[in-house]
């Protein structure tokens, strides 16, 4: 592998992890598809090294098809998944007129309720409330 | 074999009362009557004067050692024959105490489950095979006591008691983990032969006595037993007094022979069995419910079958042995008596059943012939085992330990003749009011067919007792092959009328005081709380479901963001710690590279550092758009010219997808994440951007066979008639993933269409909405 191939991938996985960490669907489906390019080149990277083309009858050191199989439906599908996601970007903000993501409501309420335990203290026992 | 099959056919009758005969349980009872008699019927006619022990074992996971194995020797013949018999009593007993209850048939199926995982249990020559049928005699356990869910104490009572025998079953796992691991071996004959000794068999011992001793309710576990009360009395007197409880007693039994002089064992089984039969027989003593009474009686005289057991001498092995059967006899007798007495008066406090002389005359005698042996009063068959285990216990030689044993068991004995002699007293005295004995002809109108059915069982367990106490010498002999399976050296015999000994002296004296106590025990007082043990088990369980709440809520705030930033970090801590471990030696490996490589490289990263830096979501799109052109160049340079084909044509597609979707966004720019710092997002993003890289570098390095596109080479023309090997992978060699993406483009597109479309129709509904309002 060579220096550069190492920066890349160093660059890519940083800057997608970045953008995934956003609120903004937009910016986060753009996180994808810089990780997704970043996984893509450490494929190819760290499963052979360069060489030509695997065509059987060229000369010379060829490269290995098996990475570029895996790559090349790779490429395919994180195609698939960004246009999804855009679509979800863009459907949020038909509806809500923007396109960030929000909370998860049902982690809030389980927040709110072990608030509400420490307020009121503990339920007194049924055995308890019966003698 | 024929063993392995009566099991099963239990929990067949379990099957057929909870799915096939919903409606008709009765029929399903008669039904587990038959199994339960003609198991009975098996392992009397096989194994008794059978000259070797019959084993079968089915293999499970032969590599790990994991084995069902079952093997049929006296003392499991003893077991098995007391939870088939017994079984069949209380079931008996059940389908009239049951004559007018919906839950009847859940009960019968829970109960046939029940009785076949007990009776694989006490078939089981190895730790593993015995730990499966435990576990499922726990969750039984827990669905019968739970049998009313409607009632909240017997939700909590079950939970308590799940929870405890769960526990102590986990803690058993790791112990049996443990000797499986060390000794390669977990059944019980090898074991004994291999007679572990060190640290590792220390504490795999102490784990199974955790096991045992949560099982049988001996302290400080001995609170989860009473509240079992919850459950119907039919329950009551065969899970939690004659069998399931017993489990711990038959751990104990099976595996004293093999711990037996290990480092702590004894001091343990003989501190926590005294101590229960003391805490049992007091609180026995006080308690006002009588089955309540019944329930610490049984932890009490658990107590004393786990100093019998555990203790590890010959003789006490023979006397434990002869008690559990006395035990399980009277107990049971006692529990279904109780039961009798609460189906006819309605009321179980000890005050009030002094009516039930008039109205059950029969029982109430049967009853009393229980107690006497419970008490251990000549003539009854108690009096007998309580006899040996005395002579035992002043035989054996343990020192201090076997004095603490001793006489821990006569003051216990002086409890338990005192708690047996106050329900005595109880039953024999007339009660204040006689209003429950009037209501009890208004309501009930049993039958008197179905009023024998009750009072049978406990007639029977009187007449056992009794008959078994005048039998003493020939039952003890019985007896000698069951204990001798556990100890060879455990052959004894019983006696009715032993002579005059030390023993017998010391039996007079208990029996003397604990009459005089027990007569005199008032039998109003009321305890004024809830026992100990269960407070601070609802302590421990309250403050573990309040404390999960609390790190919930630390843990998950509910933000999208921080979630993906925990997930992130973890994921690059792995290999970054790995890097550590092993060395970064292989970044001396890293190539220059070439030039065209080089200035293909940056121009990728400044895109990339443009998409993350830049607000705009255009200029985003665009820039992410350059990256992706970029890395096809990148792809074309090492060789790869159908992946920078299809890198190219994505792109484009992605570029226009966004345009696409862009065109809606008015707003140009993304708002900054307010509740995230920008510095936690910075510090998260680069610790990934190390962490892959050299993850990156150690799989390159690892690899240690040659890669398998060898094959792919060799048989591309022959076979697939292609030179591009890339091509003749995707569409011939791994055709089908190539099918399973285009399923999953699919897919995606029919997501993408239903979203646009129902987003259309919501718009167009938002329009009309605000055209009806202007207008």
């Amino acid at each position: 592998m060579s220096i550069w191939a190492f920066a890349l991938i160093a660059v890519l996985f940083a800057v997608g992890s970045y953008l995934l960490m956003e609120r903004s669907l937009t910016r986060v489906a753009l996180g994808v598809g810089v990780i997704g390019n970043g996984v893509n080149v450490l494929i190819i990277a760290s499963g052979s090294d360069a060489g030509e083309a695997p065509i059987i009858g060229r000369e010379g050191v060829l490269a290995d098809p098996l990475p570029q199989a895996l790559v090349l439906t790779a490429i395919v599908i994180g195609f698939a998944l960004l246009t999804f996601l855009m679509t979800l970007a863009w459907r949020n903000w038909t509806i809500t007129g923007n396109d960030e993501v929000e909370d998860d409501v049902e982690d809030r309420m389980i927040t709110r309720r072990a608030e509400q335990t420490e307020k009121l203290g503990d339920v007194p026992h049924p055995e308890d409330v019966q003698t | 074999m024929v063993f392995f099959a009566a099991v099963v056919a239990h929990f067949a009758v379990a099957v057929l009362a909870l799915i096939g005969l919903r409606r008709r349980p009765v029929i399903a009872a008669c039904a587990g009557l038959v199994v339960l008699a003609g198991t009975a019927l098996v392992v009397a006619t096989q194994a008794i004067g059978a000259t070797s022990a019959p084993r079968k074992t089915i293999e499970w996971l032969p590599l790990l050692g994991f084995n069902f194995t079952f093997q049929v020797d006296g003392f499991a013949v003893v077991m098995a024959l007391l939870v088939s018999l017994l079984g069949f009593g209380v079931l008996a007993f059940s389908i009239a105490y049951f004559e007018h209850d919906a839950t009847f048939t859940r009960f019968v199926g829970l109960f046939m489950a029940f009785a076949g995982s007990m009776t694989g249990l006490v078939l089981a020559e190895d730790l593993f095979t015995m730990f499966i049928f435990w576990e499922l005699t726990s969750v039984w356990s827990f669905l019968l006591i739970g049998l009313h869910d409607k009632s909240e104490v017997a939700r909590r009572s079950a939970v308590r008691a799940l929870l405890t025998t769960g526990a102590g079953g986990l803690c058993m796992l790791v112990g049996i983990g443990l000797l499986q691991n060390q000794f390669d071996t977990t059944s019980f004959a090898q074991l004994r032969d291999l007679a572990p000794t060190g640290t590792m068999a220390s504490v795999a011992a102490s784990l199974l006595l955790l096991g045992a001793f949560t099982k049988s309710a001996q302290f400080p576990f001995h609170f989860w037993l009473p509240g079992a009360m919850a459950a119907p009395t039919p329950v009551s007197a065969y899970l939690h007094s004659a069998t399931m409880v017993k489990a711990g007693i038959v751990l104990l039994a099976r595996t004293a022979p093999i711990f037996g002089d290990t480092g702590v064992w004894r001091w343990w089984v003989v501190l926590a069995g005294v101590i229960t039969m003391l805490i049992g027989g007091w609180r026995a003593l006080r308690e006002t419910d009588a089955k309540l009474v019944l329930a610490h009686s049984t932890v009490s005289q658990l107590g004393l079958l786990t100093v019998l057991f555990g203790i590890g001498s010959p003789y006490a092995t023979y006397a434990g042995v002869a008690h559990l059967v006395a035990h399980a006899i009277f107990k049971a007798g006692l529990f279904l008596g109780v039961g009798v007495i609460d189906h006819e008066l309605g009321t179980r406090d000890v005050s009030k059943i002094g009516a039930a002389r008039r109205a059950v005359p029969v029982s109430v005698v049967a009853i009393g012939a229980c107690l006497l042996s419970m008490a251990g009063i000549i003539p009854l068959f108690g009096f007998a085992t309580k006899e040996k285990a005395l002579v035992a216990l002043l035989d054996a030689e343990f020192g201090l330990v076997g004095s603490i044993a001793l006489w821990g068991i006569v003051a216990g004995s002086v409890l338990s003749v005192a708690y047996s002699v106050r329900l005595l007293h109880a039953l024999v005295r007339t009660p204040n009011d006689s209003a429950s004995h009037d209501q009890h002809h208004a309501h009930h109108e049993a039958s008197v067919l179905m009023r024998s059915t009750l009072a049978a069982p406990v007639v029977v367990a009187a007449v056992v007792s009794l008959g078994f106490g005048f039998a003493a010498s020939t039952v003890g002999s019985w007896l000698v092959s069951p204990s001798s399976a556990l100890d060879v050296k455990a052959v004894s015999k019983l006696a009715l009328w032993p002579g005059i000994n030390d023993a017998l002296l010391i039996s007079f004296v208990v029996i003397a005081i604990g009459a005089v106590i027990g007569w005199k025990a008032p039998l109003e007082s009321k305890l004024a709380q809830q026992p100990r043990g269960e407070r601070v088990f609802d302590v421990v369980y309250d403050s573990t479901i309040a404390g999960a709440k609390r790190i919930t809520a630390v843990i998950q705030p509910g933000s999208l963001p921080i979630y993906v930033g925990i997930t992130l970090l973890l994921v690059s801590i792995a290999p970054i710690s790995a890097a550590f471990v092993d060395g970064f030696g292989s970044l001396s490996g890293l190539t220059s590279g070439t030039a065209l490589e080089a200035s293909v490289s940056i121009i990728a990263i400044v895109m990339a550092i443009g998409v993350a830096v830049l607000q705009s979501r255009f200029t985003g799109a665009m820039f992410l758009g350059g990256v992706g052109y970029a890395i096809a160049a990148l792809f074309a340079l090492r060789g790869a010219p159908d992946l920078a084909v299809t890198q190219l044509l994505v792109e484009t597609l992605t570029i226009v997808v966004f345009l696409l979707a862009l065109r809606a966004m008015t707003r140009i720019t993304t708002r900054p994440v307010s509740r995230f710092p920008q510095i936690t997002r910075m510090f998260i993003a680069a610790t990934v951007g190390i962490a892959i890289p050299l993850l990156a570098l150690a799989a390159r390095d690892a690899r240690t066979a040659p890669s398998a596109s060898q094959d792919y080479f060799a048989r591309s023309v022959d076979e697939a008639g292609g030179r591009n090997v890339v091509n003749v992978i995707l569409v011939d060699f791994r055709g089908f993933d190539t099918m399973g993406e285009i399923v999953v483009l699919a897919i995606a597109a029919l997501g993408v269409a239903n979203l646009v479309r129902a987003a259309e129709q919501h718009r167009r509904a938002a329009i009309s909405v605000k055209e009806v309002a202007g207008s």
